[in-house]
């Protein structure tokens, strides 16, 4: 039986249960006097956990675990046969056998191992699967037994089916957490490879990036050098023209649309304004490439600069457009959030409307704009699509904004598109160009809790 | 209804309406408030008390949607005409709201933000003793002077208010309107704004809104009671509260509605 058929089995089956868990315990409660512990849903819902929960586990499992064994059966099965393959040729055989069990090898290409390969791979194959279907269906039965023999009128069933759904959201705060744990953990542990490749130093505090290194031995080639620090002041230099560009617009708009703007116009402003954030940053990425950075360039040889065609100018431009609404929306919610009543005061003081909001409301406000602000430079950080395609990809290091520059996450394309071994230094500084990004972000968003948190004034 | 027994009018209103949007809340207000008087304003919730306080200083501009008809006028000028600024207006006219709302500055500051915005002082040492003399005729003077530089949010809900009190007279208005001042304070610190409003209306021309009856008896020399929008009664606080002329006063104040 196929996973799909056995898992709607088991949901037709939980059905069943339910239904007959919550008739049985009727019919209990029924004949005896005792007042029922738990509602007729709960006792239903357990006959129908004790059912299908087990053999649910068991199947995923058996799902994910047993081509593993079946591939180690099948490659035992076949060094038997021919005991003097090398690991790279016993890797092409057994895709070739694989293929042809599922009929996409042409006959033509088959010989009598791969053939013999194939019909021992099959019968594994329905082995395991009948196997499954047996131990499946089994436990469900016997499940559904043991629940069902467990209802009483003074059963605490709901308890127990509470207790099983608390773990299921336990499970699956857990997936995020390890999963990011295990994305760490990996990209500290590449990171280590690579510094035994290239020293750490030369990593961090080198200013010539040319990861071009020999994928032959005896290629001619340079042997590469990995400074990161082009890489960074390319990515920096972005950021802080994005901001330029974002925090006075972004703050100015959050001012407006609070303060000044009336509802009916704030109604569809903010909507309006919250599009942007929903663009894809691929078509922002092409809109910098092929309009904005021509004209940068053209406009620019107008006045007698001359602009490189991908300039840091357009990309951060551009991506200062794209982080305006992060700032001008995470900056609205927080002046909102500024009591009506300390507009009040300043307003019968007699200030006027801009002394009220840049001498009360802003300082109010500021923690929140300064965490809203600290989010978007980890956001520009991290973008990546809009500085592939308008950035450029030659490390210069440079203060200069009209010239070419590149980023940590461009480089990181760059490191791994292509073919590549996968322990080579090339795609090993990938990892370590992650884990220092990650480790900046990490940091910029600590700052920006630590900077809500301390200095924010508590209304009631 | 215009009280003729007296001279020293400051505040004169007259047929003064509000409309919130459909809704009308006060329906032809006349009211003489005296110089140098402590002025209650008294009424159950929703009566329009405090949306009459509020025409005073025109703080029902900001709200959305409020029109505000007829005349108020101070020292005979109508502050509700086209040549009236209303930023120069508010700086005559102080306000003290019901909830404490010192702004998220120093002590120093709070006090010193109506007289930076107007330019009432020129130096830092006239700004010193400005801050100096509305702390102390605000009776917190003793209890902050060492601490100018903390936070106004730091101070208890009592300092807080009275805070608020030094921050509306540091800029010198001859009236200062309260809107239930005391509701969020404990009696302790509630006879303590009582007694500085006496203190206080040597100087100013004081209205307070109030929904005590033993503050409104305590601290005023004239009561109005409003009900429903309407100006039921208005007189000498001693005439009002020993022999109302209305029965809906009477009832009120007596404790049988509100």
């Amino acid at each position: 039986m196929s996973t799909s058929f056995l898992f709607l089995c088991l949901l037709g089956l939980g059905s069943f249960s339910f239904l007959f868990g919550r008739r049985r315990i009727r019919a209990l409660s029924g004949a005896v006097s005792v007042k029922q512990h738990s509602r007729d849903v709960y006792h239903g819902s357990f006959v129908a956990l004790c059912a299908v929960l087990v053999p649910l586990i068991v199947l995923l499992a058996w799902s994910g675990l047993s081509p593993l064994l079946l591939d180690a059966m099948l490659e035992d099965f076949l060094r038997r046969q021919s005991p003097d393959l090398s690991i790279g040729e016993m890797g092409v055989l057994i895709a070739k056998v694989k293929a042809y069990s599922v009929g996409s090898l042409p006959e033509a290409f088959a010989n009598d191992l791969i053939r013999n390969g194939s019909d021992y791979f099959a019968l594994l194959r329905s082995n395991s699967n009948t196997a499954r279907s047996v131990a499946v269906i089994l436990l469900a039965l016997g499940g559904l037994a043991y629940g069902a023999g467990k209802l009483a009128p003074r059963f605490t069933a709901r308890p127990a089916v509470e207790r099983v759904f608390e773990v299921v959201m336990i499970i699956a705060s857990a997936i995020a957490i390890l999963t990011t744990i295990g994305i760490v953990l990996s990209l500290i542990f590449e990171t280590f490879r690579f510094f035994d490749k290239v020293p750490m130093m030369d990593f961090l505090f080198g200013t010539s990036w040319s990861p071009q290194i020999a994928i032959r031995e005896d290629q001619v080639g340079g042997s590469g050098s990995f400074g990161a620090i082009p890489l960074f002041a390319g990515t920096m230099m972005i950021t802080f023209i994005a901001m330029l560009v974002a925090v006075p617009i972004g703050l100015m708009s959050a001012v407006y649309l609070s303060e000044y703007a009336n509802p009916r116009l704030r109604g569809f402003a903010k909507p309006g304004i919250e599009i942007l954030a929903g663009i894809p940053t691929v078509v922002y990425g092409f809109f910098a490439a092929l309009m904005v950075a021509p004209f940068l360039r053209d406009s620019g040889a107008d006045i007698g600069l001359t602009l490189s065609s991908e300039s840091a100018l357009a990309a951060g431009l551009v991506m200062g457009i794209m982080i305006i609404p992060f700032i001008s929306s995470l900056s609205d919610d927080v002046i909102n959030a500024v009591p009506q009543t300390l507009r009040d005061g300043a307003a019968a003081l007699g200030a006027t409307q801009s002394e009220t909001i840049r001498q009360v409301v802003l300082p109010a406000a500021l923690p929140g704009i300064v965490s809203a602000i600290l989010l978007a430079i980890s956001r520009a950080i991290g973008e990546t699509m809009i500085v592939v395609m308008a950035a450029g990809v030659a490390a210069n290091l440079t203060a200069n904004p009209f010239e070419s520059v590149t980023t940590v996450t461009v480089q990181i394309v760059m490191l791994l598109v292509g073919d590549q071994e996968f322990d080579s230094a090339k795609t090993l500084a990938a990892f370590a160009l992650g884990l220092v990004l990650f480790f900046i972000t990490l940091m910029l968003n600590v700052l920006a809790l630590y900077v809500v948190n301390r200095f924010r004034e508590q209304y009631d | 209804m215009t009280d003729t027994e007296n001279q020293n009018v400051k505040i004169k209103a007259r047929d003064v309406t509000v409309h919130y949007g459909e809704a009308r809340a006060l329906h032809g207000i006349d009211l003489d408030l005296n110089a140098n008087e402590v002025t209650a304003l008294i009424g159950p919730s929703g009566c329009g008390k405090s949306t009459f306080l509020r025409c005073i200083n025109r703080m029902n501009d900001v709200i959305d949607g409020c029109r505000v008809g007829g005349t108020v006028s101070i020292d005979e000028q109508n502050i509700y005409s086209d040549a009236v600024d209303v930023v120069e207006l508010r700086a005559r006219v102080g306000m003290v709201f019901q909830k404490p709302n010192p702004f998220p500055k120093s002590i120093y500051d709070n006090v010193a933000y109506g007289p930076r915005i107007h330019g009432m002082a020129q130096d830092r040492a006239t700004l010193d003793e400005v801050v100096e003399r509305s702390l102390k005729r605000a009776g917190l003077w003793e209890e902050v002077k060492d601490r100018l530089t903390a936070s106004g949010t730091s101070l208890s809900g009592g300092q807080q208010q009275r805070l608020c009190i030094a921050r509306a007279i540091a800029v010198n208005p001859a009236i200062v309107l309260m809107d239930e001042p005391c509701s969020a304070l404990d009696p302790i610190a509630t006879a303590v704004i009582e007694e500085l409003m006496e203190e206080l209306r040597r100087d100013y021309t004081i209205v307070i809104v109030t929904h005590s009856m033993q503050q409104a008896a305590r601290i005023s020399q004239r009561t109005a009671y409003f009900h429903l929008g309407d100006l039921v009664e208005h007189g000498q606080t001693e005439a009002i509260f020993t022999k109302p002329q209305n029965q809906q006063t009477e009832a009120y104040i007596s404790g049988k509605i509100g």
